[in-house]
């Protein structure tokens, strides 16, 4: 059984992060800080600014490391293992510059007794934000037991000698470990911004493809996830829902499901309800029995017309994301476009899981969630209790790719456990309330006019995006459903823009390619008619894809090369590396050319213009028949800076690459008046294995020595867009409405 | 009711609603981690266990309804110190993100390789299609089985033991 409580800490590092917790709640919150990618709520304040990383808002080292003498080295974390492999990737870093084997480090993440709050685990920023905090405590650490060995030995610092196994040498071969020297000497002191760090000539962790320390209970049947988890105790909840947000369960009779066997409570506040049980197949036989009445709209009717139409409709505020104006040789070819995707639903396999137990006044809430210390705050305010009287631990739960349902089913969980005291819940969310309440990724439509010149420069470049927020993160207990079911409820908060140059809808609207006249409005629409919220990469999946169609799209008017006409707008040269890297590997050069069946397209982005940059290759081939589609090959370039652990990159790229070819070519979240049609895997089709590419390649540009750029998110839009790419070079048309669905494919081919 | 069953090897006893899907039997009644429920529809194999060596979904399955078969899970398979084939192939291809989906899926594979040790890539991809995974890990997996197959074929090549 998984431990209900965190390896326990020793009075001093449990006396360290109380400290902490207190600096956290006297410091506020910092309203521009960009933690998460500027998701969810603002990040904790920023103490020191000259620090990397999320070193500015928790400078102490004893924050990040702690060397005890009767454990392991301990480094915390605020980030969270999402299954994208951060808890590998930080463990390397941290033995890297400590100088230990990665086996000798416990990593602790994000709990909101015991770690740093860093926000949000969103936005690719974990290598940014924890990665590189971590590096420099460590590097910290390391210089100050190196200055307290040199002390005790009566030499100079410079000749103490780390050994790679956690202990310190001498010039005279005398030896002492770590832990000896810590117990000297205190940690708790401010990191300097520039305590030497180790070189990649010598790195014995960083660069290393360290098999991931998640993996082996996740393939033996470990205790590997919050689903796993089973409190002495435990009672099993599910709550009591309509098929789909914005409804409700009509009258049902509670008094006999109140007496079935097994049943231990029907909990009620307002119009939340749920169903606590001694066994979990009993708590769902209650459920369904509550829920097979009738149902009723309580929201205003969803909309119930295309993207395009929902989303115009909607007031807008204008936000100028780029004006650029220089004088150029005059526009001789335009092309305009709209391109646009629908909403789409994240499709976790696990549906959302939290557990919760309210003992002695304390509520601990065990959650999946990108943010515990979101759903510490929210849970606080949803079930009324003080902050330090609520404890939010991470524990992993199912790939979310954004805000799924973990927010949701933590808040629900909280509410019933503060009613049955004493007693641990699990609640587990069923499939179909998954597809039905979680909040969507948000459509978006934008609309493209670029214009060439004779020697098909880009002269003029106009992009517009209309889009919901993408940053619907709950803060407060206004953000989770549970908030606006209780009584008294909590008003459900008015969507906000994240500012460039992370953006949300506007992310990655900025073309990174050297263009005279820019010219980039977002046309925020902060009324949402269907519960959305961040789905991994943003806005950037469509406006990458708007981008690099229309790249394409001018290709063709100038009558040449794709990839061509993008080298002769690009200045960045990592971004040119990147793009002429996975052309030689893919051949771009020798490509067969389009033939009315196969072809070939590329798509490239840096994400946010400040990550990971990615360029995508790939070769479709298309039944002319039935208009499917089978995506041959896919060769993808990434440059994340420093590589920390190429394999995990590799993993990370080759799965936005197959997630977003099921996204860009089969997905679509569709309504009626009432209700989400999208309930099961029927209805709502992601890819299977007969659907997945041929092959799938990717290739690292190692960075030696430069800044991490975080990379989980990059392929999303390249990849989309290589795919309208390569449709339109193998059929000669351009889809530009996600999904590109063999219907639509087979819809312009035509009657044979 | 009291129902006996024979999981991983094992004979056991619980008391349980006869109608109780044998996935809810495995996760709470005997603390098996390694089915995992994904949908209660049969439709994306993440509770895949074996009933007398074929791949059923344990979502779907009624515990009464497997009487006095053998069921398997992945507990089954190996441990983390002896892992079976199938687990160590997974492991030395890093197959897995976030890894919900991979227990099915190696069940799934090991009902296939147990019917056909040398599979081709397109009768892969076709006995694995019940089985779905959202982090987009599927041509790691492909190389995994792929993989395990030569490693059973070097088992039996060095053991000079037929199957």
């Amino acid at each position: 059984m998984m431990s209900p409580i965190p390896a326990r800490l020793s009075r001093r590092g449990f006396l360290g992060a109380t400290g902490l917790v207190v600096a956290f709640s006297l410091a506020g919150r910092a309203f521009a800080q960009q933690s998460g990618g500027g998701e969810g709520g603002a990040g904790p304040a920023v103490l020191a600014p000259d620090l990397p990383g999320s070193l500015k808002s928790h400078p102490f080292l004893d924050a990040w490391i702690q060397i005890e003498e009767d454990r392991p080295i301990t480094v915390f974390t605020g980030k969270v293992e999402l299954g994208q492999g951060i808890k590998t990737a930080l463990i390397q870093v941290a033995a890297e510059e400590l100088d230990v084997e990665p086996a000798a480090i416990h990593l602790v993440t994000a709990d909101t007794l015991l770690t740093p709050d860093e926000g949000l685990t969103a936005g690719s920023h974990s290598m940014q934000d924890s990665g590189t905090a971590i590096r420099n405590a460590a590097a910290n650490v390391r210089m100050l037991l190196c200055a307290a060995a040199a002390e005790k030995w009566g030499v100079s610092a410079i000749n103490v000698m780390t050994t790679g196994t956690g202990s310190l040498q001498a010039p005279d071969g005398r030896v002492v470990s770590y832990r000896e020297i810590a117990a000297t000497m205190s940690l708790h002191v401010t990191a300097i911004p520039d305590a030497p760090l180790r070189k990649p000539s010598v790195f014995r962790s960083i660069g290393k493809e360290l098999p991931r320390v998640d993996i082996p209970a996740k393939i033996t049947g470990g205790a590997a996830y919050i689903h796993d988890m089973r409190l002495p105790g435990m009672l099993h909840a599910r709550v009591v829902r309509g098929p789909s947000v914005g409804t409700q369960v009509d009258k049902t009779d509670i008094d006999l499901v109140a007496a079935m066997p097994g049943i231990v409570k029907v909990v009620r506040k307002g119009a939340f309800m749920a169903v606590v049980a001694e066994k979990e197949w009993t708590a769902i036989q209650a459920m369904r029995q509550l829920q097979a009445g009738a149902f009723r709209r309580v929201a205003k009717p969803l909309p119930g017309k295309g993207v395009v139409e929902t989303l115009k409709a909607l007031p807008t505020q204008e936000i100028v994301i780029l004006d650029t104006n220089a004088p150029v040789a005059p526009a001789v070819k335009t092309v305009s476009a709209r391109y646009t995707r629908p909403w789409i639903s994240h499709g976790s396999i696990g549906p959302s899981c939290a557990l919760a137990h309210f003992e002695d006044g304390m509520m601990t809430v065990w959650t999946h969630s990108q943010g515990t210390f979101d759903v510490h705050r929210v849970v606080a305010e949803l079930i009324g209790l003080p902050q330090e009287k609520v404890h939010a631990i991470h524990v992993e739960g199912a790939g979310c790719y954004g805000q799924n349902g973990a927010d949701d089913v933590s808040a629900d969980v909280a509410v019933i456990a503060k009613e049955l005291p004493g007693r641990p819940i699990r609640l587990q969310w069923m499939r179909e309330q998954e597809f039905g309440w979680e909040p969507l990724g948000p459509a978006m439509v934008t609309e493209l006019r670029a214009s060439l010149d004779t020697n098909n420069v880009i002269v003029d470049w106009r992009h517009e995006v209309w889009s919901n927020p993408h940053n619907n993160r709950p803060v407060g207990a206004g953000g989770v459903l549970a908030g606006s079911e209780v009584t008294p409820g909590f008003p459900v908060p008015e969507g906000k823009p994240i500012p460039m140059p992370e953006g949300d809808g506007s992310r990655n609207s900025n073309p990174l390619y050297a263009l005279p006249n820019m010219h980039v409005l977002y046309h925020f629409l902060k009324d949402m008619p269907i519960r959305v919220s961040a789905l991994r990469s943003l806005g950037a999946h469509l406006n990458v894809f708007s981008i690099e169609s229309m790249l394409d799209e001018l290709a063709k008017a100038g009558g040449i090369d794709p990839l061509a006409l993008r080298l002769a707008h690009m200045k960045d040269e990592r971004a040119r590396a990147v793009m002429q890297l996975a052309a030689e590997k893919f051949d771009w050069s020798g490509r067969r050319p389009g033939d009315g069946r196969i072809g070939s397209g590329m798509g490239f982005a840096r994400y946010k213009n400040l990550g990971a940059y990615c360029c995508v290759f790939l070769q479709v081939e298309i039944d002319r028949e039935t208009g499917n589609l089978a995506v041959r090959r896919v060769v993808a370039a990434v440059d994340s800076g420093q590589a920390v652990n190429p394999d995990g990159i590799r993993n990370q790229v080759e799965g936005g690459i197959v997630q977003s070819l099921s996204w860009s070519s089969r997905e679509e979240m569709t309504f009626d008046a009432d209700t989400r049609k999208g309930f099961d895997w029927s209805s709502y089709p992601i890819f299977r294995f007969e659907e997945v590419p041929g092959s799938v390649e990717v290739h690292i540009v190692n960075q030696p020595d430069m800044p991490f750029l975080g990379t989980a998110e990059a392929a999303q839009g390249p990849t989309a867009a290589a795919l309208a790419n390569a449709i339109a070079d193998a059929t000669g048309i351009r889809l530009r409405d996600m999904p590109l669905s063999a219907a639509k494919i087979k819809a312009a081919i035509g009657v044979l | 009711m009291t129902i006996e069953l024979k999981v991983n090897g094992r004979s056991v006893s619980v008391h349980a609603d006869p109608a109780t899907p044998l996935l809810y039997v495995l996760r709470d009644d005997l603390a098996l981690n390694g089915a995992k429920y994904g949908c209660g529809l049969g439709q994306c194999g993440a509770c895949t266990v074996h009933v007398d060596g074929r791949p059923v979904f344990s979502c779907v399955t009624p515990v009464a309804a497997i009487g006095g078969r053998s069921v398997r899970t992945i507990e089954g398979l190996g441990t983390l110190d002896k892992p079976g084939i199938l687990q160590a192939a997974f492991e030395q291809e890093q197959a897995a993100q976030c890894g919900y989906c991979i227990a099915g899926m190696i069940m799934r594979a090991q009902a296939l390789l147990e019917r056909n040790a040398d599979p081709s890539e397109a009768e892969i991809r076709a006995y694995m299609r019940t089985n779905l995974c959202r982090c987009g890990t599927h041509m790691r997996i492909l190389r995994a089985v792929k993989r395990a197959a030569i490693m059973l074929k070097d088992a039996r090549t060095e053991t000079g033991a037929v199957q």
